[in-house]
């Protein structure tokens, strides 16, 4: 299968470990990726609530310029800001025709063009566990992630809100692809009840407290069922509870250690990849003690310091911190 | 020129068709422009159907002779009877009086007078047009059968099978289940008097199983219906009990032998067991046990026999197969009940996940002193008493998700929950509820009793039951999250157990019972009655009733009330001794007939014979109910219909648009 295929910029940044390992099980599951060029910022998740005919304008433009690849009609966003960030733009204009008209207007400065509803956006583990198929992954996995207790984390953009006719491809309140998928992988999957709550999104940015909280909420939780590791599918998740773990631990004078991984990651490690070209190791808690449980070996992280060129100029001295 | 005698009454409604028809000027209008149809009086008055109205039509036709009349009022739905009789005793014949409807069909629709008056006009002109070919007819006359078949043994079927029978005719009482009872015998308490469910309606249910009048089938479906009001013909399918009810004493000891224990979905809600072989209840109406086949070791692997062996009658019979019996029936009320929301439905409630999470229908059985836990309230351990409880209202009710209705009985369930869980454990009680309607009598009493017991109210949807606790004191229970929407502030309760009132939902196999039967059902599933205010109980289709929750959602005296409505409704019919039927049937042309035989099978009464030596079709015009089917599948136009005639609808809609083209401008002022 062939999709039209939106990184958007935290593939290219922090969650780079996930585009790297979506590319490398993209062959064993069929799946052929066309980037679309010359993409932009989908507007994440602020834009919207400040400039609504802007911010989709923005996204459009993205729309326009993969609707311009002729052999699919599919684009795939694997973040999940992004993917509803295109699935609403899409439905919207679809709905609106005075909303297509306002957003066509702006797309013709330059000389692009969209018509609501002539692709169909969808995320990366809706394509992967409904158009490749459980049975299909099953068949390649040659090393399960046995004896491995994962929470299974969506987070919640990728199922909510309802969209347009088709709705979601899972239940809104309570999704079950991502537990199914792990359990085809061969681990042992929790019943994570908190598997649809807030991350806390940017709120680390606006109110430290409040986004601590919500990210204590979800490590707890997580920890108190015994999980190994958290496996999620949207890189704003990921870096929450990730890069936040300690200075949430910090702030709570806790000691928690949730690693946590992509499921795309966890889908190369089941189908016997090398961590290293999965991008594992470059998640900031470490994934090591509870990947040794399934006996993956991960490699030291190599720290490389750039040495100056002989020609570079010194550096300021900065002030020194109290 | 018709040589007929015409009158056109144009009716005000009130302001209903004189806010926006300019009746004087239809009447008008009508007097003058029809007059060499044949109209030879026109006049508006402000109610027809009065009885003043109405003496103006007979006095017309007693002084100037009228031979037909034209009345535009309201719906034929709600008048045409009356204006019938109303020629009746002036001395026409009824079937020479047209009512069109000016109103539904024009003033209610047209905000604009000039158009709802010129439409008013073609309106008339129509069934001007339509009168003059209406011929005198005689309304038929079919003996009632006054055998009635109630399909449904729950509280509501009960009261309409004992009802009818005591007034001495005879009932066929059909039921799914081995017994009848319904849900009202899983029940305890009753709201709000909190009397027991069971003590009043046992004797009912007795009273059902021996009364002379009453035939009853258990274990048993309805398979087939045929025929029209006063002589339906319906099929039963008596299921194989594999139990000679001729030889079975009820003694249960075949019960008690049996050594395959198997989870009660129905009964017991799936909270409790039951045997292979099985009785629902000690109770039970009849009292003579089924062997469910599909577990009993025997039929699944050939040996045991158990029950045969204890059995002191010998009345065990594992050959018996389904049997089907025919009965002619007058009349039929279908009482068949409501299904509990499927609570899996909203993962987030966590039902079936957390163990502690109950539905409505398990709760009712862990209070039932005949049931799994003799009626002590614990948790799903079987042995802890919970210390606080939370019940949910409005669980798959009252949501856009899922069900957009109130399920009318959750409120004061909720509130029997609250006073139960009070009594048996001493547990502190939270109720969320979204509004509380308590309506009936007694009902609002009963809300302030349980305020008074120290029951916690707190109006919010619930969002969230998990288990993952996030402060202290939250570990091990579970927690209902929810905006207490009168204080505007998110709450976090956590509880021992939680009961989510799940809404009543119409029976999985709604859309077969309707079929079956030949009525029609909500979007939702629920059956139609034939009117929601004035005709709660009867159908579209005559003969057919129906009573209880299989119309939508009511507790247990408006079911009863029903039940006893619907029994008023079938003897007031069988009293009758016969059936007027509307004389308006279909008649094939026998030298227009190719004798194709299309309309053999479309007919739904089977009233069409084809007579094989003639090569031609016949219609039987006893069984015939001029449903008008086969007049319009026939391909050579062969078929018409009494009263709607093809000449007759063509002249109808000549008079609607030729007659008046030039006068009629429909585009708004």
């Amino acid at each position: 299968m062939k999709y039209s295929y939106f990184p958007g910029c935290s593939l290219e940044r922090n969650a780079s470990a996930y585009h790297v390992s979506a590319m490398a099980i993209a062959e064993p599951l069929g799946m052929e990726f066309v980037e679309v060029e010359d993409w932009n910022c989908c507007g994440a998740t602020e834009y919207v609530s400040l400039n609504l005919i802007a911010s989709y304008a923005l996204i459009a433009r993205n729309l326009a310029q993969a609707a311009k690849e002729t052999s699919t009609k599919q684009l795939v966003a694997p973040c999940s800001a992004c993917y509803l960030n295109l699935k609403k733009c899409n439905a919207y204009m679809e709905e609106s025709p005075s909303l297509e008209e306002k957003i066509n207007l702006a797309l013709a400065a330059g000389g692009l063009s969209y018509k609501g509803g002539t692709l169909k956006v969808r995320h990366l583990l809706d394509v992967i566990v409904n158009d490749v198929g459980y049975e299909a992954i099953a068949a390649k996995v040659t090393k399960p992630l046995k004896g491995l207790r994962v929470a299974p984390y969506y987070g919640c953009m990728i199922v909510r809100p309802k969209l347009g006719k088709n709705g979601t491809f899972d239940n809104p309140e309570y999704p079950t692809t991502l537990d199914k998928l792990l359990k085809v992988l061969g681990a042992t999957v929790i019943d994570f009840p908190l598997k649809a709550h807030c991350c806390g999104g940017h709120m680390t940015q606006i109110s430290e407290s409040t986004g601590f909280e919500l990210i204590r909420r979800l490590i707890k939780g997580a920890t108190d069922y015994k999980a190994d590791l958290i496996v999620t599918l949207c890189p704003m998740c990921q870096l929450n509870l990730d890069a936040f773990q300690g200075a949430m631990n910090a702030h709570f004078n806790t000691t928690y250690h949730m690693p946590v991984l992509y499921f795309t990651q966890m889908i190369g490690l089941a189908f016997g990849m090398d961590a290293a070209s999965l991008g594992i190791g470059t998640e900031l808690v470490d994934a090591r003690p509870a990947l040794e449980k399934i006996g993956v070996e991960v490699p030291e992280a190599e720290i490389v310091v750039k040495k100056p060129p002989k020609e570079a100029l010194p550096m300021p001295s900065m002030p020194e911190e109290k | 020129m018709s040589k007929e005698k015409i009158g056109v009454y144009i009716c005000h409604c009130g302001s209903n068709i004189a806010g926006t028809v300019d009746v004087a000027e239809v009447s008008r209008w009508a007097g003058e422009a029809l007059k060499d149809r044949g109209v030879v009086v026109s006049r508006d008055y402000k109610f027809m159907c009065s009885s003043l109205g109405q003496e103006l039509i007979q006095k017309d036709i007693k002084e100037q002779g009228l031979t037909r009349v034209v009345v535009a009022a309201c719906s034929p739905h709600l008048h045409e009877q009356t204006f019938r009789n109303a020629c009746k005793e002036g001395g026409l014949n009824p079937y020479l009086c047209e009512l069109v409807s000016i109103r539904e069909q024009c003033s209610w629709i047209h905000p604009d007078k000039a158009v709802g008056t010129e439409k008013a006009k073609a309106i008339v002109s129509g069934g001007v047009e339509k009168v003059i070919w209406d011929e005198p007819l005689e309304p038929l006359r079919v003996p009632i059968n006054p055998v009635t078949l109630v399909v449904g043994g729950g509280i509501a079927g009960i009261q309409a099978a004992l009802e009818v029978a005591n007034a001495g005719y005879p009932v066929i009482m059909v039921e799914r289940e081995p017994s009848i009872g319904g849900h009202m015998a899983q029940f305890d308490k009753t709201f709000p008097t909190l009397d027991c469910s069971a003590c009043i309606l046992t004797p009912r249910m007795v009273e059902v199983g021996s009364h002379p009048n009453v035939k009853l089938f258990s274990y048993a479906e309805v398979t087939n219906v045929s025929g029209y009001v006063g002589n339906f013909q319906v099929t039963i399918k008596q299921k194989a009990r594999s139990v000679n009810t001729d030889l079975c004493t009820g003694c249960g000891i075949c019960q008690e032998k049996c050594p395959k224990k198997v989870i009660d979905p129905v009964f017991e809600a799936g909270l409790g067991y039951r045997k292979a072989v099985y009785t629902p209840f000690p109770q039970a109406v009849p009292k003579y046990p089924v062997i469910d086949r599909e577990n009993c070791t025997y039929f699944l692997k050939g040996t045991c026999r158990a029950c045969e062996k204890f059995c002191p009658t010998g009345a065990i019979d594992f050959t018996q197969e389904d049997e089907y019996f025919t009965f002619d029936v007058g009349q039929i009320i279908l009482a068949t009940g409501w299904d509990l929301f499927d609570a899996r439905r909203i993962p987030q409630y966590g039902y079936g996940r957390l163990a502690n999470v109950f539905t409505s229908l398990e709760f009712e059985r862990l209070t039932n002193a005949a049931g799994p836990t003799g009626g002590k309230v614990v948790l799903r351990d079987g042995v802890t008493v919970p210390k606080s409880v939370a019940i949910v209202h409005c669980v798959g009710s009252r949501d856009q998700n899922y069900n957009p209705y109130c399920s009318a009985i959750c409120c004061m369930q909720s509130l029997k929950f609250a006073h139960l869980v009070h009594e048996r454990t001493g547990a502190e009680v939270y109720n969320f509820y979204l509004e509380m309607r308590t309506p009936a009598k007694g009902y609002e009493e009963f809300y302030q009793r349980v305020l008074e017991e120290g029951t916690h109210f707190i109006r919010g949807k619930v969002a969230e039951i998990t288990d993952a606790a996030r402060y202290p004191g939250e570990e091990g229970k579970l927690i209902v999250q929810a905006e207490n929407t009168l204080i505007g502030k998110q709450m976090r309760v956590p509880v021992d157990m939680v009961i989510l009132s799940a809404a009543l939902e119409p029976r999985r196999d709604f859309k077969e019972v309707a079929r079956l039967f030949g009525i029609s059902c909500s979007e939702e599933g629920w059956l139609i009655e034939r009117h929601p205010k004035l005709d709660p109980v009867a159908t579209m289709t005559e003969g057919i009733y129906i009573a209880g929750c299989a119309q939508g959602p009511k507790d247990i005296p408006a079911s009863v009330a029903q039940g006893a409505a619907a029994a008023a409704r079938v003897i007031g019919k069988i009293q009758q001794k016969q059936i007027t039927m509307e004389p308006i049937r279909a008649s094939i042309d026998q030298e227009k007939c190719s004798g194709c035989r299309i309309c053999n099978n479309m007919c739904p009464f089977n009233a069409i014979t084809f007579i094989e030596d003639r090569m031609v079709s016949e219609v039987n015009p006893a069984l015939c109910q001029g449903c008008g089917t086969c007049v319009a599948a026939c391909p050579a136009g062969a078929i018409s219909g009494t009263v709607f005639s093809d000449q007759a609808i063509l002249a109808q809609l000549d008079g609607l648009l030729l007659n008046n083209l030039k006068t009629l401008d429909l585009t708004p002022a």
